[in-house]
């Protein structure tokens, strides 16, 4: 809530350069403000009442016993929302409350605001609610068949990608069915936020999100608010990863601090956490690749099934990516896909790390290694000879008219040699400080996948970020409400600032509504891009707004200026003044950013609907236990294609952040959910890999090939490292064991049989 | 709520706790009572290592100490961590590395790992991971943390920092 | 006052007296999770964790007494790990180093889960309970204090004071499965212990049955069938021990694994365990 400020001397830090965060002092202090660390003076606590069940008719809701309670100050369900019933991300589907009918386990029913945490949960178990419990919807395959449980019906969006030739047969065919689990985005950080009732009858809302305009937008909606009366600014927010791209607990929060017109606080818990947010979407997956006998790919067939669960949030994007990306970064000259997202009383899905892409590249690249096996061809030779370059078609028809390093991105992983040491210890073998395993128990092996995805938004999106630019007596002041989540965005509006207007100085403003346009979602890879590019608009404005003050006051040519080290400088050296000086009189540019425009696809899922792609490989090597199912996972290698890399410790964050994520879902990570219910909402049982369970993560290539039209040339590098890396895991798993292994995560019980067990 | 009141000392200093219900973990009394949110809450069952203080010698997770038991005990946090206004050089190293994105695990991290360099002053990768494998990290993949580890293992032994 | 941080054994004991039904709360490592949930509510607490007499370990000849507050990092020392190797390694596996500093050998004994990971070494070693109370003193044999799940013999009123085990000679192994390598609940566990004096092994299985549990016939087969002077073992043996160790388990299938795989990584665990310490003799 308070400027960020820059305290290190980083006048060379510009782009290219490892710049430090300028965030990173407070937050190795513990002086960083989470949205978990707010504090108001008179406040309250918030607390929410969920359904126990994925499906059921609300008989009775009575809350009078509660408001009896000492120290409660109200108690709100459905009939107090003041707007709009529903809300939703692309579709308005999901109520703020519960009115008649619970859709899922964890759906809010009613919320509370009280003196004190302790009050809350009494008042929550005060709350009297009368479920008549219905049969819950939870096969996928079975939810376009059966009654509707929800007026929009039971399937958020079909797409059928049709490409080429439908009818073409390959010399050679291989199928499989492929299942991804439930992965869950388990940021650290968890929802929460303080909303403060306005004296003028708005509210100002300080939470952690990944789209706070979007936000605005809903809540608005709901509170039956004009969208300048709901003031929403980012607070502290610790991990994103597509979890915040909903709302979770914004409208309930508001609605207690206007109720009760004081400020309140809400901190969801771990338990809660599972069921507040959308979770990945499980998918199943069906292929079958038809190639020539060298390996040419001639056809792919794919039917994509993902289970949305109660509510639409992102689903429809989902799919379509998902579809759109099926066959994986490869010249795929004939295609029939088709995508399916459907309704279920599971728990909610929508946007995480990958979006679809991950997904579909388990399911391909299992593929490519079953028709590597199958045509006796080595299987990074197959990839090779068929990966996509500038200039070729994709599935959709779209050309790639950027760059497509691929053959690069797979060659230079396939070929490093990692440079650290292995060691003998028994806590690295499989297992760990368990010692259920000697050397001899182990089985190694070693995998290679690649995998890809668009960047920013699509279909015809109106994708485009809002930035100011002010500059005065030298000190650079940006504002942009683009969401920073950890990524380090934060880090890159300074570099683009330093390079452009030549100043030491760059003072962050607060990302809020009020001060600042829409810079849309932290997600999608995008935002080095968008707000990128909208930081950039607007520094060059102020630069030249400055260069041609200076022409004028001067008599110099605003050509031969140039902003360098504090100084306005003259080509050639005759003229020289402070940029601090210069600018005491203060300088501002408010832009908006936009790339090139994308289009809808067609009823075949033809069409341009991308801007721009990214490609990773990462080369696995794994210990496995075949008797017991232990995996450790020994190595991690990647490539990955950037444009152009603007901070390479940032950057290396990210190739390694990701694929530990990538890591986590192929080996332990699942939201287990058994009849609607989840299971495992805790970190207890949802297992994250710890710093014993991840390998060291090399990078053998990071490729700058520079991305025509991106700011800079940089591509977005966030998605990438979760995507090949769950396919490059599994991969190596079944080298070790020869197993098919057709599901991640994989658990002990995928490889170590049946019959082994009797 | 009880009427009474007990003291706890945090980062050198006595801090009176009044007016509390009896079941408090000590995060959540250095949090919300005592002006202390550097340790964080991310899961409040002893899974995540986010809450990390040290009391006397050890490093615990304090959302599992009940504040009231916590009485005439040394309680350092992550504000206790560095001398006024310098950052310690495992802080300082956290910066260097890279090894700060969201920031939530930091202070837990910085807790544990400060304790590691006391006891060892040239941990192996292993044992780091072994050190801090009772702090999860969901952003960073531990690489940049088990560097900025190095770095600061290093500056500790007199070595040049990088 | 709701918490009583007790400065004695006395003084603990005293505030039990008073209040029968007080929250025992040590380590915190179980219990706390609890109260933070909401599920557990707090009104009387009894802090013992700075009792000076349930800290600490003494040796006595061949026994040693671990008090009830010695944590699991404790239990770790180059000491205790020479003198009941099981145990260091069983709580190498507990938790997180957090936990290990603040979880304690009582507390895995009050909670008493299936899933507690010094029990099946206790369990093999006959530990021996020590148990006081404002009114007395009494002891009682580990397998007659864990009782079921969750469920012990301790009576309101009544604490841990020390859990005393023999120092036996001789190589000790513990294994435990979990799906991750760090903070994890076990899936199943065993240990395998050998007495060198008599010539015989003693065996637990744990986290497979409500309680955990001693393959008498399995520990029968393996003590008469190894070779002690040569130290080795058929593998006709070692396949009967293991599956006797397998048939010996009670498993049950939930959310962190099934039954089938439970007894089947008794079966691998307990045979390696066994080829651990002996050498098999294929002849």
């Amino acid at each position: 809530m308070s400027d960020v400020k820059t305290d290190t001397p980083t006048s060379s830090f510009r782009i290219g350069d490892s710049a430090p965060r300028p965030d990173g002092i407070p937050k190795v202090k513990g002086t960083f403000a989470f949205s978990s660390d707010l504090w108001h003076e008179k406040m309250l606590w918030g607390g929410t009442l969920r359904s126990p069940h994925p499906a059921a008719r609300i008989r009775k809701l009575d809350v009078t016993e509660a408001l009896l309670i000492d120290g409660v100050h109200t108690v709100l369900t459905h009939e107090d929302v003041p707007g709009e019933a529903v809300y939703g991300l692309e579709h308005a589907d999901q109520p703020v409350m519960a009115a008649e009918v619970v859709r899922y386990e964890g759906e809010p029913v009613a919320i509370v605001a009280a003196d004190h945490p302790e009050i809350v949960r009494r008042a929550l178990a005060a709350i009297k609610v009368e479920y008549e419990e219905m049969v819950p919807l939870t096969d996928p395959e079975t939810a376009e068949s059966v009654d509707h449980i929800h007026p929009d019906g039971n399937v958020f969006r079909k797409i059928n990608l049709r490409h080429g030739d439908q009818e073409i047969q390959g010399d050679v065919q291989v199928e499989g069915i492929y299942e991804v689990g439930m992965q869950d985005q388990a940021f650290l950080g968890p929802e929460s936020g303080l909303a403060v009732p306005g004296e003028d009858g708005g509210v100002d809302l300080y939470v952690s999100t990944q789209w706070l305009h979007a936000d605005r937008r809903q809540v608005a909606s709901c509170l039956g608010m004009r969208e300048e009366d709901v003031r929403i600014t980012l607070a502290g927010v610790g991990g994103a990863f597509g979890a915040r791209e909903d709302l979770s607990l914004h409208v309930h929060l508001c609605m207690l601090a206007m109720r009760t017109n004081r400020p309140v606080k809400m901190v969801y818990s771990r338990e809660e956490s599972f069921h507040g947010h959308v979770h990945r979407h499980p998918a199943k997956m069906w292929y079958r690749h038809h190639a020539d006998r060298e390996g040419n790919l001639v056809r792919v067939e794919a039917r994509v099934l993902l289970d949305g669960g109660a509510y639409a949030s992102s689903s429809g994007a989902v799919i379509a990516n998902a579809a759109c990306f099926a066959a994986g970064p490869y010249r795929i000259p004939n295609a029939n896909i088709e995508g399916i997202v459907v309704r279920t009383n599971n728990p909610p899905c929508g946007a995480m790390r990958g979006f679809g892409a991950v997904q579909t590249c388990m399911g391909h690249e299992a593929q490519m290694d079953k028709l590597a096996t199958a045509l006796n061809i080595d299987p990074v030779e197959i990839r090779l000879k068929n990966a996509l370059r500038t200039g070729d078609q994709l599935l959709t028809g779209q050309t790639i008219t950027g760059t497509a390093p691929v053959a690069e991105v797979i060659r230079t992983c396939a070929e490093h040699i990692p440079s650290y040491q292995e060691s003998s210890d028994l806590m690295s073998l499989p297992g760990g400080a368990g010692r259920t395993a000697d050397p001899e128990h182990i089985s190694r092996g070693e995998a290679i996948a690649v995998g890809f995805k668009n960047l920013m938004f699509s279909e015809g999106f109106d994708d485009f970020s809002s930035a100011v630019c002010h500059l005065e007596g030298g000190v650079a002041t940006i504002t942009c409400a683009c969401a920073e989540v950890g990524q380090g965005f934060v880090t890159l509006a300074q570099q683009i600032t330093r390079e452009i207007l030549g100043v030491e100085e760059v003072v962050l403003a607060p990302a809020a509504t009020e001060t600042v346009g829409s810079a849309g979602s932290t997600s999608a890879s995008r935002q080095t891009w968008m707000s990128g590019g909208a930081v950039q608009k607007a520094c060059e404005e102020v630069r030249l707004q400055l260069l041609q003050r200076l022409a004028e006051e001067h008599k110099v040519s605003v050509d031969d200026l140039v902003l360098v080290e504090g100084q306005a400088l003259s080509l050639n050296g005759d003229f020289s003044i402070n940029i601090d000086e210069a600018t005491e009189n203060p300088l501002e540019a408010r832009v908006e950013y936009r790339h090139a425009p994308t289009f809808p696809l067609d009823e075949n899922g033809q069409g341009d609907a991308h801007v721009s792609f990214a490609f990773a490989a990462h080369r696995a090597v794994v210990d496995v236990d075949p008797e017991l199912g232990l995996v450790k996972v020994v190595e991690l290698v990647t490539s990955q294609d950037v444009g152009r890399l603007l901070n390479p410790l940032q950057a290396i964050g990210q190739l390694e952040g990701g694929a530990a994520q990538g890591v986590g879902l192929a080996v332990m990570e699942e939201v287990l959910v058994a009849e609607g219910n989840i299971r495992n909402a805790s970190f207890t049982d949802y297992l994250i890999p710890t710093a014993l369970d991840m390998p060291p993560v090399e990078i053998a290539a990071i490729i700058e090939q520079p991305e025509p039209g991106a700011p800079f040339g940089a591509k977005g590098i966030g998605e990438p490292p979760s995507i090949s890396s769950t396919a490059a895991v599994v991969a190596a798993i079944r080298e070790a064991t020869n197993l098919e292994l057709p599901r991640v995560p994989v658990r002990l019980t995928d490889i170590v049989s049946i019959e082994e067990m009797s | 709520m009880s009427n009474d009141f007990y003291t706890l000392n945090v980062n050198g200093e006595d801090h009176q706790v009044a007016d509390s219900w009896a079941g408090e973990s000590l995060l959540w009394v250095l949090r919300e009572r005592l002006g202390f949110p550097g340790a964080k809450n991310a899961c409040e069952e002893g899974e995540c290592g986010s809450c990390s203080v040290r009391i006397g010698e050890e490093v615990v997770c304090s959302c599992l100490v009940l504040a009231g038991s916590a009485i005439e005990q040394e309680i350092t946090t992550i504000e206790g961590l560095s001398a006024e206004g310098e950052l310690s050089d495992v802080q300082q190293a956290f910066i260097d590395a890279g090894a700060v994105q969201c920031g939530f695990c930091t202070p837990g991290l910085l807790v544990t790992i400060d304790h590691l360099l006391e006891e060892n002053e040239s941990p192996d990768d292993l044992t780091v991971r072994e050190a801090i494998s009772g702090n999860l990290c969901r952003c960073t993949g531990y690489g940049r943390i088990l560097e900025a580890v190095q770095i600061a293992a290093a500056s500790r032994r007199g070595g040049k920092r990088e | 006052m709701p918490v009583t941080v007790a400065r004695s054994l006395d003084h603990a004991l005293a505030a039990l007296e008073e209040c029968p039904e007080a929250l025992i709360l040590a380590g915190g490592t179980d219990v706390m999770v609890q109260v933070n949930k909401g599920s557990m509510s707090v009104d009387q607490v009894v802090a013992i964790g700075r009792v000076p007499e349930l800290q600490g370990w003494n040796r006595e000849g061949d026994w040693l007494h671990l008090g009830a507050g010695v944590t699991y990092s404790e239990m770790m020392s180059k000491e205790i790990s020479s003198m009941v190797p099981a145990l260091a390694q069983a709580s190498r596996t507990v938790g997180s180093p957090q936990i290990r500093n603040a979880g304690t050998i009582g507390g895995n004994l009050g909670t008493s889960s299936p899933a507690g990971d010094t029990l099946p070494t206790l369990f093999a070693l006959e530990a021996v309970l020590t148990i006081r109370s404002a009114a007395g003193i009494r002891k009682l044999p580990i397998n007659q204090f864990v009782v079921g799940v969750k469920q012990n013999a301790l009576q309101p009123g009544e604490l841990i004071e020390k859990i005393s085990v023999p120092v036996l000679e001789g190589p000790q192994e513990f294994c435990k499965i979990g799906p991750r390598n760090a903070m994890v609940i076990s899936v199943a566990s065993f240990t395998l212990l050998t007495d060198l004096k008599e010539n015989r092994v003693r065996s637990c299985l744990g986290t497979v049955g409500p309680i955990p549990i001693r393959p008498t016939e399995a520990e029968n087969l393996l003590s008469n069938g190894v070779n002690w002077e040569k130290n080795e073992v058929s593998s006709e043996v070692l396949e009967g021990f293991a599956s006797l160790c397998a048939e010996a388990a009670q498993p049950i299938d939930d959310h962190r694994g099934s039954a089938a795989y439970r007894r089947h990584a008794i079966k691998i665990l307990s045979r390696r365990a066994a080829c651990r310490i002996f050498s098999e003799d294929n002849t």
